[in-house]
């Protein structure tokens, strides 16, 4: 018995979960949530256990050509499944656009079947209600890979109707409030390797992101990319703050 | 410290040691994109337009050749002479030589990238001719000996304080003078002199029409027009990438020009020239200085489409975080950085990097330039020809052998947490550039794999 509606033909069964590799390690509470919300929808979840990185640290830093080993290593742990899903609008964005490997038409079915999980919830699954529950004030961070290279919602820069999927899903959120920004799709600065090679506006993103959060009163904030949190997160513990960040696939899972 | 002899991300430290500066930096150009997203919110048509340019401009790509001549024979038919510069030093050399022969040793100048590209202004100061920037903004910045921090808004970096100051300095204006009305006027007083007094002026062109053999020039001070109007001989400085097809084009780019710079719905002055009026002398020098190696790219030539708007530095979070002067190159910004590379991959190899591929800048731009795909494909170009500094290439290389390997990868990844868990000192350090400003995330006991091995695998 399932605490959700949704639309989950038979075929779907078959994901296979895709955890950064800095989830792996530093966040795994995170990849935990996911499972459970993945299983929670009917999906039956598979995680290949040896897979390690989408190729992004060395793919933005300019070695794509130094990634191969690393795409190859995707490519056998993801080849046999149905749909790939992960908690990470910015390494689902990397393997859509730039896998390549020694097997080809392998990890072009891939390109064509990964999704970030948010995506996954409202267009495939189709998720209508989710018994969640998270009374506090929440801040959205609209990561821009997933926004504006996934198309997770709609970006301030274009004059089309709005949208948001991760809006959608923290709508069925018991006692959840949304709050509204400043400035509703700022870039938080994490960047990659920006986030060391620039410091010092990485950081000084960082703050004025948090800042805006903090401005509207939120208890937390919430996201699709674990990197553009740790970033932001590493800014609210240095200046002592109170404010959390979470995951939405944590507050999409939390209950009273 | 002067800005320009730093890297990127060396001249962005020494800007962000005013945060009070920045934080009024990046509002001040924050405020200028949300009047441009105003303004393109009262077109309904606003991205249909954004379609329609983009391909105009294709068209022009793919015709280069074919325009150009159209646009020269036509030019030289409506009696205006035509002159081709392969690169800087030949367009600096061209304009020297109009006004050596037109007798002059001053010019009047009004806005124009191309010839801060080239370095105009020193070129023929060295040779002995005054040149004096009409645009405020320009003027200001030259009056301090500065480049322009913008491409659009040459002196948006300065308060009115240090407007005030340099005009004292310069001009004679009183001591601590802030309002802007005295200051501007007294620009203006200088500047009527300026234009009454040359016999030369240069603009810049921002749409050449093949069609017709004119163009196009968009201030709102109406600066070009004083200048030219009043001069006996006039020179237009272009890229050749600045030529359209049809004058009905103007229709699409005027429209999406002031609306995306400034939120504008059109500059104050959109001046349209065909000929010399009887008496004047027109020359249009038509410039390449690397377009045409550009235009060869297939991954980079639609940057060639620009039209010099400056949305995606408005947009741009780390342009306005770090300052015009941080790109170290005539054009600042996201659109200086997919340029800038094609001039010199070796002077600009950070550039590309100073950015965290938000994609903002695509987003706004009014062709469609794909600016921040160009930065991660100019990433891959200038680390395969080995721009990269030696140890991030190392780096990368051991990164890559413990993300291929999934024991290797377990193994560092276990040595990793158990370093930040049991002796932090080693990472929380002032020579870890996270831990600067920023917390380490605090590490588990156990991967995510070891607890599903623990938790799920049967």
């Amino acid at each position: 018995m399932y605490f959700c509606t949704y639309v989950l033909p038979e075929h779907m069964m078959n994901v296979g979960l895709f955890i950064p590799c800095y989830i792996d390690q530093f966040y795994p509470q995170v990849a935990i949530a996911t499972l459970k919300l993945l299983e929670k929808v009917g999906c039956t979840v598979n995680y290949p256990l040896q897979q390690t990185c989408c190729g992004q640290p060395m793919a933005n830093s300019g070695y794509e050509h130094l990634a191969g080993g690393c795409n190859d290593n995707f490519v056998r742990n993801f080849a046999d499944c149905d749909y790939i899903v992960s908690p990470s609008g910015s390494c689902t964005l990397h393997i859509k656009h730039h896998l390549h490997a020694t097997n080809e038409t392998a990890a072009t079915a891939i390109r064509s079947r990964i999704y970030e999980l948010t995506e996954f919830l409202t267009d495939v699954v189709q998720v209508k209600t989710l018994e969640a529950a998270f009374p506090y004030r929440v801040g959205l961070h609209q990561s821009c890979h997933g926004q504006r290279g996934l198309g997770l919602a709609q970006m301030s820069e274009l004059m089309a109707p709005p949208f948001s999927k991760p809006g959608q899903l923290l709508g069925m959120v018991d006692g959840l409030e949304l709050v509204q920004l400043d400035r509703r799709d700022e870039c938080c600065g994490f960047g990659g390797t920006f986030c060391v090679t620039e410091e010092a506006v990485s950081a000084k993103m960082g703050k004025d992101r948090v800042a805006d959060h903090l401005r509207h009163g939120v208890h937390y904030i919430t996201g699709v990319d674990v990197s553009c949190l740790m970033h932001m997160e590493g800014i609210l513990k240095r200046a002592n703050s109170t404010v959390q960040v979470r995951h939405i696939a944590e507050i999409l899972t939390a209950t009273l | 410290m002067n800005q320009l002899n730093l890297d990127h991300a060396g001249a962005a430290i020494e800007f962000n040691k005013n945060e009070p500066r920045v934080d009024w930096h990046d509002e001040t150009l924050w405020f200028v994109r949300t009047k441009r997203d105003r303004a393109a919110a009262q077109v309904p048509e606003w991205e249909e337009l954004r379609e329609a340019a983009s391909q105009i401009k294709n068209y022009a790509l793919s015709n280069m050749h074919d325009l150009l001549e159209q646009f020269e024979q036509n030019a030289i038919k409506n009696g205006i002479t035509v002159h081709w510069a392969a690169n800087a030093d030949e367009h600096n050399e061209i304009v020297h030589g109009i006004i050596q022969k037109a007798g002059a040793n001053r010019m009047v100048k009004s806005k124009s990238m191309l010839t801060e590209e080239c370095h105009l202004n020193d070129y023929l100061t060295r040779h002995g001719i005054e040149v004096i920037d009409s645009d405020l903004g320009e003027r200001i910045v030259q009056l301090r000996g500065e480049p322009p921090s913008h491409i659009v808004l040459p002196a948006i970096h300065l308060t009115k304080a240090e407007v005030g100051d340099t005009f004292h300095k310069h001009l004679g204006t009183d001591a601590g003078a802030t309002d802007p009305q005295y200051l501007t006027e007294a620009a203006r007083q200088h500047l009527r002199d300026t234009f009454l007094t040359r016999k030369v002026a240069l603009t810049g062109v921002n749409f050449a029409i093949a069609e017709t053999g004119g163009f196009v020039v968009c201030t709102n001070e109406g600066n070009a027009d004083m200048g030219v109007h009043l001069a006996d001989v006039h020179i237009a400085a272009m890229g050749f990438e600045k030529v359209i097809p049809r004058a009905e084009h103007l229709g699409v780019f005027l429209r999406l020009l002031a609306r995306s710079a400034t939120g504008q719905p059109i500059t104050t002055f959109s001046s349209h020239f065909h000929r010399p009026r009887p008496g004047q002398e027109m020359h249009i020098v038509i410039v390449d200085n690397g377009r045409s190696r550009q235009l060869g790219r297939p991954d980079f030539r639609n940057s060639l489409k620009c039209i010099r708007c400056a949305a995606c530095l408005n947009t741009c979070p780390v342009y306005r975080r770090s300052g015009g002067f941080s790109y170290h190159s005539a054009v600042a910004g996201p659109i200086g950085s997919i340029l800038a590379p094609n001039l010199d991959m070796k002077l600009n190899a950070d550039l590309p990097f100073a950015s965290t591929l938000c994609g903002s800048c695509t987003n706004v731009c009014p062709v469609k330039i794909d600016i921040h795909e160009q930065l991660y494909k100019w990433r891959q170009v200038l680390m395969q020809e080995g721009y990269g500094p030696g140890g991030k290439t190392a780096a990368m290389k051991t990164m890559a052998t413990v993300l291929e390997s999934p024991r290797l990868y377990r193994i560092a990844g276990k040595v990793g947490r158990g370093v930040l868990r049991f002796a932090p000192v080693t990472v929380e350090n002032k020579f870890n550039p996270w831990y600067n400003q920023r917390e380490m995330p605090e590490p588990p006991a156990e991967s995510f794999r070891d607890w599903y091995i623990n938790n799920k695998k049967s």
